[in-house]
């Protein structure tokens, strides 16, 4: 499922890391798909991307798809503009997810809908992908929606 | 193996700043206002500029200490050092670096100092227009996570709903720094009194934590602090103030990428506050007065918490205007108007109040202080903070 961009454009694109560390995970986004690092020693779910394991050290990290299912760790609405691309434009929600099918890390993005909309932690969400194909290097973001 | 600890080796025996001014207001040049505040530290000790022979900061500090010695003639420079880490955390490390450098022998008398003038370079409260961001950033960024209001607020907001922390906390935590201003003639705020309803009708600046008055200013200006030995604090002019004990660091995955901090509802002090206790040898009930960082009000909270100043159930009864202010308040707070409202010297300037309160020489004197605690830049990693003492302490 795509999505239409939530925020104006001009803001800041992200682009893979130049080791190449994140790489799996922005493509996966192109294909619509959420990748994570699960550790292949121990199992253990890691976000954001690392070399290593945090538990087992192993450097064995892989790249595994989860279900975009999760669940408001914590919120915010900025109101002051703080780039030039976010002025005029008003308040807008970002969420901070939490992934229980994954370990419980946490991801974060954009709450889609009115940005009045009341936040609640610990309510449902599901991820969405909003792609950027216009973009020099074309990207996706990955959104929140609240689950009905 | 006896016990290791810089209790009671170290003091700091002087202190300077320049006039503290608004963003882009500073007449003088960055580089300048660190050597003004510097010869001020040196004059307020009684110590020549050129006996200097260390120099410690944070954050990145653009004010070289080999360009420093330099300007200053100093014969021999023996210590340079740099707290890692951005923000307000490492300002009592960076005290606390310099003082390990004193204790250890490498240097003799060490400024700490921090220079900004955000005018002149980029503002820490806007964000550079990148057009591309890579690592932590990609995360975030695109999102409109850029700011440290937006960085920091996820964990603030967290915070407050674990605990039912209410926003009365945070706007009496604001307004204790205003009016503790309105007796500072250095405080830039200093005439600008902060009411309830001002603080009340403020504009959002990050919902549901951050209202304007929440935040931190952003100055230009300098402060510098000179450390030497114990027994040489003795023979200067200043009555010593002596550094009982320092922590720094942060609890277990606190840097992990995108907001993935084990202890994510904390202001990053749940194990470096207990060691900080442990060296100094007293516990919360024992400290005078406070000066704790405001990035955010929020910051202060927890950090005052974390610090073991209230359990965290009780901090809408523990914050309020009366208990904070000096000098009657039960835990007296930021007493310079801090951050908020004396001037955004990155934190520094709290250490400089800490020391004026174990001087009795501060515009808000608590009676008789004894123990002065200093928390350094709560919610990034590593933090720090530090217990300062008088004399009677080391007994």
């Amino acid at each position: 499922m795509t999505v239409d961009s939530y925020l104006p454009a001009g803001m800041p694109a992200p682009v893979p890391s130049g080791d190449d560390l994140d790489l799996a995970y922005w493509e996966g986004t192109r294909r619509g798909e959420l990748l994570v690092q699960r550790c292949d020693g121990c199992g253990t779910w890691q976000w954001g991307p690392e070399w290593l394991c945090h538990r087992c050290q192993s450097f064995d990290m892989q790249w595994q798809q989860i279900a975009g299912n999760g669940l408001i760790y914590s919120w915010e609405r900025p109101w002051h503009p703080v780039h030039p691309a976010l002025r005029g434009m008003g308040p807008y929600t970002v969420v901070l997810v939490e992934m229980p099918l994954a370990g419980k890390i946490r991801m974060l993005g954009n709450l889609l809908g009115p940005a009045d909309q009341e936040v609640v932690i610990g309510a449902a969400v599901e991820a969405v992908f909003e792609p950027h194909d216009d973009a020099d290097i074309p990207y996706t973001l990955v959104q929140w929606r609240l689950t009905n | 193996m006896s016990r290791r600890s810089i209790r009671g080796k170290v003091a700091v025996a002087g202190i300077g700043e320049t006039t503290y001014y608004k963003h882009g207001k500073s007449p003088d040049a960055e580089f300048a206002l660190a050597l003004q505040a510097i010869l001020r530290a040196c004059e307020d000790a009684g110590i020549k500029p050129r006996e200097v022979d260390g120099f410690a900061s944070y954050s990145n500090d653009r004010s070289d200490p080999s360009r420093i010695a330099a300007a200053l003639g100093i014969p021999d420079l023996r210590f340079s050092n740099m707290q890692w880490g951005g923000g307000g955390g490492g300002v009592a490390a960076a005290v606390a670096n310099g003082a390990a450098a004193v204790a250890a022998g490498y240097a003799d008398c060490v400024v700490v100092f921090r220079a900004l003038a955000q005018g002149q370079f980029r503002r820490f409260g806007e964000a550079m227009p990148d057009p591309q961001v890579s690592g932590d950033a990609a995360y975030m960024a695109p999102y409109g996570v850029m700011s440290p209001a937006q960085k920091y607020g996820m964990r603030a907001t967290r915070f407050m709903h674990d605990h039912g922390v209410d926003h009365s906390v945070l706007r009496a935590i604001a307004m204790a720094s205003y009016q503790h201003a309105q007796s500072n003639p250095r405080a830039v705020m200093y005439g600008r009194p902060l009411d309830a309803e001002t603080y009340d009708t403020s504009r959002w600046i990050v919902e549901p934590i951050n209202r304007l008055f929440d935040c931190c200013q952003e100055n230009d200006g300098a402060a510098a602090l000179i450390l030497v030995s114990a027994e040489r604090a003795r023979d200067l002019r200043q009555t010593p103030a002596y550094l009982l004990g320092a922590a720094q660091g942060s609890d277990h995955r606190c840097g992990a990428p995108v907001m993935n901090a084990s202890n994510f509802g904390s202001s990053s002090f749940a194990t470096v506050a207990p060691r900080l206790y442990e060296m100094a040898g007293v516990s919360p009930g024992d400290i005078d007065v406070v000066q704790s960082y405001e990035n955010f009000t929020t910051g202060v909270m927890m950090a005052v918490v974390e610090h073991g100043f209230c359990a965290p159930a009780e901090a809408n009864e523990f914050f309020t205007l009366e208990n904070l202010t000096a000098p009657a308040g039960r835990m007296p707070l930021n007493t310079s108007g801090g951050n908020l409202a004396e001037c955004y010297m990155h934190g520094l300037g709290l250490q400089l109040e800490a020391v004026r309160q174990i001087r009795g020489q501060s515009c808000n004197q608590v009676p008789n202080v004894k123990l002065a605690m200093n928390i350094a830049g709560p919610m990034v990693t590593p933090v720090s903070s530090l217990i300062m003492g008088s004399e009677e302490t080391l007994s």
